[in-house]
């Protein structure tokens, strides 16, 4: 009796003190942010003082180029935008970009190794400086984090068998097109296509055996995804490479670090004038998806997106 | 065209790269358990002061550690610290952090579960020999706790050398993601990598995890002998 009554006691207590350390944790974080942008005003004049003091901040763009290093998130293993070598060197899409920056900046590149769930919070507590980790933006992120200009583009893509490749999407009226469900393809196929018959699964391998399988006419989904699956099966072309909303890709930094920021969107016009994103395709992605795909799907070059 | 999958490991330096992996895994692992060890058993102790308000500390300690799953902890550490008071972590020292405070609370939970464990005309044999308290605990109470006490601390260690694959979600890449990183590089050469990667990955866990588990049973054998 005594001991149930202490452990439910414990509970309670240690439920409380949780509460507690979350509810001051996002007190200190508002602090904190406040903090930055009044430091940010006085902060252009003078400069390595202000970031490092407050809770959570960011570097400075003179406080990264006096220390000589960058850290940058990338991903470690989602080939072919940031993957790992055989012998241990980070590359891909993401990379080359980061190598670039880190050039362009005379500072050496640190990459630090992220996962798709933890970037905003590696950003929103300045344990690196920049995200380039096929950042998808979103207006959820945007509320969190920074963006710069973007970089590349992602749409819908279909595929479809060679004997009958689907090319427009008017020749899908009345076929029937396999979808993965919860994806962006099923939702843009409901609301403006409803001609078109959806015939839905709920794994991406289930969705592709069936197209294999001719249970459907064509298969649709991120078109960098099918772009991939079509060149590791032959037999099947990606008629329709660009299709429904755009999203777009961009690098990311802690809110308010507007240093790095302006920094970040100043390189990417100066590399769009290069053609950068268009080598950097040729280099990274082109081994992947192949003559099939136009760069001009993905690629984003000087932040603009046609 | 493609490849036998088991290739993949000797492709450049992969297996070194694996290797350099479970190293990282091997030495956080076995900096929070060292650390863990003594720290239990002074918790331990602690654990077994009789006044309310010392209980009150360590219950609230070990039932904090317990119900948090280690993910959580090692994100409050990590991040959360820095959010909280500006204090920004290293990866590595979050990581040890965390597993020390959780090897711990539960090595203090084994000692005061062995230290129990010993029946009272233990002590009470040893007064009516003349010992004196430190005497008692030195010759006649520690040699029998730690008896009872080698099979969950081992147990404890191959724990927390096993759950240390979370460490990379705050960035650090040991052993598991190496392995991931190595069959996402080569997913259009050699499709069957996983498979081998995955394998290779659960014999190197279970070499470090063997020996420890060998030398404890040899151990338990010399002391029933003894």
């Amino acid at each position: 009796m005594k001991r149930r009554e202490f452990i439910r006691k414990a509970a309670v207590l240690s439920a409380a003190l949780t509460l507690g350390t979350s509810l001051t944790g996002c007190g200190a974080a508002a602090a904190a942010s406040a903090a930055q942008s009044s430091a940010d005003s006085t902060a252009t004049g003078s400069s390595a003082a202000a970031g490092s003091a407050a809770a959570g901040s960011f570097r400075t763009l003179d406080e990264i180029q006096s220390s000589g290093k960058i850290t940058i998130g990338v991903f470690s293993d989602k080939a072919p935008f940031g993957y790992v070598d055989e012998n241990g060197a980070y590359q891909g899409y993401d990379v080359y970009f980061a190598d670039r920056i880190g050039k362009d900046l005379g500072a050496e590149v640190e990459y630090v190794s992220l996962d798709p769930a933890s970037r905003v919070e590696f950003l929103e507590t300045g344990k690196v400086d920049i995200v380039l980790a096929n950042f998808t933006v979103t207006e959820e992120r945007a509320e969190k984090v920074d963006f710069a200009l973007p970089y590349m583009k992602v749409a819908l893509g279909v595929v479809s068998p060679d004997s009958a490749v689907i090319q427009d999407v008017s020749e899908l009226d009345g076929k029937t097109l396999i979808v993965a469900k919860g994806t962006t393809a099923e939702t843009y196929f409901e609301k403006n296509y409803p001609n078109v018959t959806l015939q839905k699964y709920d794994q991406y391998a289930d969705a592709y055996n069936a197209l294999l399988d001719g249970r459907g006419d064509a298969f649709s989904t991120d078109n960098t995804e099918v772009l991939a699956w079509a060149i590791a099966n032959p037999g099947f072309t990606v008629g329709i490479d660009s299709l429904g909303d755009l999203d777009t890709i961009a690098p990311a930094v802690t809110k308010g670090n507007s240093t790095l920021l302006d920094w970040l969107n100043a390189e990417i016009v100066a590399l769009g004038k290069e053609n950068f994103f268009h080598a950097d395709y040729t280099e990274t992605l082109a081994p992947v998806y192949g003559q099939a795909a136009d760069p001009d799907s993905l690629v984003v070059e000087g932040g603009v997106v046609e | 065209m493609q490849a036998l999958g088991i290739n993949v490991l000797f492709e450049g330096s992969n297996f070194l790269r694996l290797l350099g992996g479970l190293w990282v895994t091997v030495r956080i692992s076995l900096l929070s358990v060292a650390l863990s060890l003594p720290l239990g058993v002074a918790f331990g102790l602690f654990m077994m002061v009789p006044h309310p308000l010392a209980k009150a500390i360590s219950r609230l300690y070990l039932d904090f550690i317990r119900i948090m799953p280690q993910l959580v902890l090692l994100f409050l550490v990590y991040f959360g610290v820095t959010r909280a008071f500006g204090l920004n972590l290293s990866a590595w020292a979050s990581a040890v952090l965390v597993f020390t405070l959780w090897g711990t609370a539960e090595m203090g939970d084994l000692v005061r579960g062995a230290l129990i464990s010993i029946p009272k005309h233990q002590y009470e044999s040893a007064e009516a020999l003349g010992m004196s308290p430190l005497q008692t605990f030195w010759y006649v109470i520690l040699p029998q706790t730690l008896r009872h006490l080698l099979p969950p601390a081992i147990n404890l260690t191959t724990r927390i050398i096993k759950t240390t694959s979370l460490v990379v979600l705050i960035g650090i890449v040991e052993v598991l993601k190496v392995g991931q990183q190595v069959i996402d590089a080569n997913r259009f050469a050699y499709p069957t990598a996983a498979l081998w990667v995955y394998g290779t990955v659960f014999l190197l866990y279970f070499l470090v995890c063997w020996p420890i588990s060998l030398a404890a049973k040899r151990l338990e054998r010399n002391w029933k002998g003894a």
